[in-house]
């Protein structure tokens, strides 16, 4: 019973941050400064929770730092999403064996 | 461009989405049901809140006993930034979206939906989001399922190397772009190292928090120095 209030309370509070701004907030921002804000904001947070958690997502620095470049050099030519994630994956899978 | 091809449009988009969630909720569902919740709690769980970090804390709060207003508190910080995605995102909405569709797609604003949406060149609709929303589901809720009932199956070779999958697709959203504007990769380099000082110099702050302080910090510095002019906004 206690573990379905604490889901309710999670499931509710989750909701409400997600819902509020996003379904309230219905003119244009026109201040360039917010506008600006805005755009790099995806950017900031995706960066700011990759690094450094990244280096600690496999169990080994090592292997951890392996994929990590794997990655950028896939990413930096382009290829898809899936591709440079799972690419990263098989270089730590590989990178186990030796370290 | 019917809602019909539109909706496949965003199952397409959210398909590398769904591949991802499915290895990190995979771990999500080893661990919740390490912490005494059976495997069905933990898949409910992951689908009325579709997060990797805030459900994390949740089943460590539940594991630790805690309080339900530490419960609420540690979701609000944690999901805070879902509030500035949403904003943001409401900048971009089709006219389409109405306030019924709003609150409904409300539930699918997670980083990964968010990065794909906000970099949509065109306004998002509807019907663009739930096909996102709809996969990205479907493989958060079946990977906490699979990871919670046969995880404990599995050689730790492949859930270390699936652990970084998720930050692999990071990567793959933020280089790009970087590698074309100056101005992303400013924000990019100055949020990697504010976090890497957060986590060196602050450890007792939570890593929602963390995020939140790099984020805002560095999209501030960034819109001061590279503020942008209507039509490069639009590109």
């Amino acid at each position: 019973m206690k573990i379905a209030l604490y889901m309710i309370v999670m499931a509710g509070v989750t909701y409400l941050i997600r819902m509020l701004p996003f379904a309230l907030m219905s003119k244009k921002i026109e201040s360039v400064f917010l506008k600006s804000l805005l755009y790099y904001m995806p950017y900031a947070v995706l960066s700011a929770m990759t690094i450094p958690a990244i280096f600690y997502s496999t169990g080994s620095f090592v292997t951890a730092v392996i994929g990590t470049a794997v990655a950028l050099i896939l990413a930096y030519f382009d290829l898809p999403l899936i591709v440079v994630a799972l690419s990263a994956a098989a270089a730590v899978f590989a990178a186990g064996f030796f370290v | 461009m019917r809602s019909g091809s539109s909706f496949l449009k965003g199952v397409a988009a959210g398909t590398p989405i769904a591949l991802g969630y499915l290895s990190v909720s995979f771990a999500f569902g080893i661990q919740a049901v390490g912490c005494g919740l059976s495997f069905v709690q933990a898949s409910l769980i992951s689908l009325t809140n579709l997060t990797s970090a805030g459900q994390v804390a949740g089943v460590g709060v539940i594991a630790s006993g805690g309080s339900l207003v530490e419960m609420a508190a540690v979701q609000f910080t944690i999901n805070l930034r879902y509030a500035l995605m949403g904003l943001s995102l409401s900048q971009n909405l089709d006219k389409r979206f109405t306030l019924p569709h709003r609150l409904l797609a409300a539930y699918g604003i997670t980083d990964e939906i968010f990065a794909v949406c906000s970099t949509s060149s065109e306004p998002i609709r509807p019907s663009y989001m739930y096909g996102i929303i709809s996969i990205a589901t479907l493989g958060w809720v079946s990977g906490t399922f699979i990871g919670g009932f046969a995880g404990q199956a599995l050689p730790e070779s492949v859930t270390a190397a699936l652990g970084i999958v998720i930050y692999g697709m990071f990567i793959a959203i933020i280089v790009p772009p970087s590698a074309k504007h100056k101005s992303i990769l400013f924000v990019v380099v100055l949020a990697a190292l504010l976090s890497i000082a957060c986590r060196a110099l602050l450890p007792g702050l939570s890593s929602g928090f963390a995020v939140i302080i790099c984020a805002v910090v560095s999209s501030v510095a960034a819109a001061l120095i590279f503020p942008k002019k209507e039509e490069e906004a639009a590109s």
